[in-house]
């Protein structure tokens, strides 16, 4: 179908993109932790060191070396999937990354879920009857979602339902191939956590997008030809005014990966999130820069799906259709 | 036995405190198969009396009286769902911008076949095939591919196609074209035109053609209806009243006709249509007409008079001799 091929085509094309993206995303990160004060050497040898074990230790990192030949050095490793060894750990960088992906990934999807049937379902609501109690009620869950920090509700929670009524485990994480039921209640109130402030944006964007389309000549027109409401609404008006609201999912999401550190930490979840604040503060090189490259890989591949679905929602966007 | 006889439509919108009647008291009939012109400046209700026939203003918050007899039914009186079951099946509409009546999210193929399903319970490949077919009877060229195409890859004449393919997609008894030329150039137009002649020819579609355009409406109609500030004015055959227009608006429109070969300069009508807060009392043309009169245009309202099919709205108007324009050459 033409259709198809060009969507290829457009999805490939963003892939590119990738590329530059991911080289000045790692080396800005690489030139800020060289300008931090202090560096690895300094934490592994611990507190009140001899300078020349600090020396040494330094000389075996080959953190005396000039910054710009070890940052081309781990271009050159990192391109052939090698993205060297945690100072601390000892363990090649990729495994670690590798084993706390998935419960990252997990995390997020559940919280993507999450946000995007809250913020749908939401944002639909108070655009059925504009100035009615509904929407009154959406836009006051809306400001109260947007005014709440995901740490302070992700305590809230863990008291209400880990600690007063024990529905959901307070801390930790259960892999997925342990049980989908487990793996889903460590991971809703997290999600949860995280979920909420960006699905009240979503919900307050898709409302004021479906009430822009309401006077528009095509749903008028649409009316005249016999259609009613559930497929005015749902089919016609949802489908162009979800062009800006994916667009906005798509920076969300990104957000909402950030937001994973602080919320990992709060709920002891070892993913991506708690290994970047871990090593952040050892200032563990290899490992900051693996997650940053592979938090890069998925944000862009992130946006990149956003592109995908507006291309679909949206035709006009997509490049070298037909004519 | 007419197909559509709209009486006393009358329709308001709430302003800040008042209801402002928007359409006063317009009454028209267009039989089977024929088309019938409703002219007028922009602010005369044409569009709002066209979207009141459909039903379509009262979800606007309009206050409409008067019926709307459609085929025996009376549509001022049917509540949502069944109007909106002849919306599109029995009564097909095409508006200006063709480019913004088209929903760009989808195919125009969709966009048919969508109208196809909602009336005829056709399936998705039945209802898919009927587009096609229609497409091809409005003229668009490949239109096996144009059906996958989006409404962003139509041209506005070819996108008027698609819209006129709409409308008559469910073989609808009667269709209403809000200004389906205005938007387009000049040669499209008579493209566009002459496609809706052939389509009535073919199918007996009869046709309400609103238009500011005489040019327009005196290629296409049957009878004219000319409208002024929500009021008819004028209502006759068509060459009757081209060649001897009664009402002075009917005969100031004309004058604004360019006429090839005629040597006559184009008048223009001073002024504007007033905004329906500020009609002015009695003949609600008399500020703009050069042939008011103190003291009898100015006073009264002058009712709509019936001279056997040609009504006028003039006080004057057995004292005046208006001149009209030769009717430019009706194609066959």
């Amino acid at each position: 179908m033409v259709g198809g091929r060009a969507v290829l085509r457009f999805a490939g094309l963003r892939l590119l993109a990738v590329i530059p993206t991911v080289l000045i995303v790692t080396f800005v990160v690489s030139l800020l932790v060289e300008l931090a004060p202090g560096d690895a050497a300094d934490a592994l040898a611990g507190s009140n060191p001899d300078p020349a074990l600090v020396e040494s230790i330094r000389r075996e990192l080959r953190l005396d070396e000039p910054f710009l030949l070890r940052y081309v050095e781990w271009l050159g490793h990192a391109v052939t999937g090698d993205l060297g060894t945690s100072y601390f750990a000892k363990t090649p960088v990729t495994e670690l990354i590798l084993q706390r992906v998935p419960v990252t990934l997990g995390l997020g999807a559940v919280a993507l879920v999450i946000m995007v049937v809250l913020g749908f379902g939401l944002g639909v609501l108070g655009a059925m009857r504009p100035g009615g109690l509904l929407d009154r009620v959406v836009s006051g869950v809306s400001a109260l979602f947007l005014a709440v920090p995901a740490f302070w509700l992700a305590l809230v929670l863990v008291l209400l339902l880990a600690v007063q009524s024990p529905l959901f485990p307070a801390i930790g994480y259960t892999p997925f191939s342990d049980g989908a039921g487990e793996w889903l209640r460590h991971l809703l109130l997290p999600g949860l956590a995280l979920a909420v402030n960006p699905a009240a944006t979503i919900a307050l964007q898709l409302k004021s997008a479906l009430l822009s389309e309401e006077g528009s000549d095509y749903l008028l027109a649409a009316r005249a030809k016999g259609l009613r409401h559930p497929s005015l609404l749902f089919k016609h008006a949802l489908k162009n005014a979800a062009v800006p609201v994916v667009t906005i999912l798509g920076f969300r999401v990104a957000v909402l990966l950030g937001g994973t550190v602080i919320i990992e930490t709060v709920f002891a979840i070892p993913g991506l999130g708690l290994l970047a604040q871990q090593t952040a503060v050892n200032q563990d090189v290899p490992v900051i820069l693996g997650v940053v490259t592979i938090t890069v890989l998925i944000i862009m591949l992130l946006n990149a799906l956003v592109d995908i679905a507006n291309g679909f929602l949206n035709p006009k966007l997509r490049i070298g259709t037909s004519r | 036995m007419s197909l559509l006889a709209v009486e006393n439509l009358s329709v308001a919108f709430a302003e800040r405190r008042s209801w402002s009647t928007v359409v006063d008291d317009v009454s028209f009939e267009v039989a089977a198969g024929t088309t019938l012109g409703l002219v007028g400046e922009s602010g005369s209700g044409k569009t709002v009396t066209a979207l009141s026939i459909m039903g379509l203003t009262r979800a606007q918050g309009a206050r409409v009286s008067g019926a709307v007899r459609f085929d025996g039914q009376d549509l001022a009186v049917l509540d949502e769902d069944a109007l909106a079951d002849i919306r599109g099946a029995r009564i097909g509409m095409v508006f200006q911008q063709a480019s913004r009546t088209l929903d760009p999210a989808f195919t125009v193929g969709e966009q048919i076949a969508e109208t196809v399903r909602r009336h005829t319970g056709a399936s998705r490949r039945d209802a898919w095939d009927r587009a096609v077919e229609m497409l091809q009877r409005v003229h668009i060229p490949r239109p096996v591919e144009r059906a996958l195409q989006y409404p962003h890859e139509f041209s506005g004449g070819m996108a008027q196609r698609v819209v006129i393919a709409m409308a008559l997609s469910c073989s609808p008894a009667m269709v209403i074209a809000d200004e389906p030329t205005t938007a387009l150039d000049v040669t499209v137009q008579a493209r566009i035109l002459e496609l809706l002649r052939e389509l009535q020819d073919d199918t007996g579609v009869a046709i309400v053609l609103i238009s500011h355009d005489l040019g327009v409406i005196a290629e296409m109609a049957d009878r004219v209806a000319v409208m002024y500030a929500g009021q008819i004015v004028e209502q006759a055959p068509i060459e009757e009243l081209f060649v001897g227009p009664r009402h002075p608006y009917s005969s100031g429109l004309m004058g604004a006709i360019p006429v090839v070969g005629q040597g006559r300069r184009l008048v223009d009508i001073p002024g504007v249509v007033p905004p329906p807060q500020s009609f002015p009392a009695g003949c609600r043309f008399h500020p703009r007409c050069p042939h008011a009169e103190p003291g009898r245009c100015d006073a009264a309202p002058p009712p709509l008079e019936r001279v056997d099919a040609h009504e006028v709205r003039c006080v004057r108007t057995g004292e005046l001799s208006l001149p009209g324009v030769l009717v430019p050459e009706v194609q066959p």
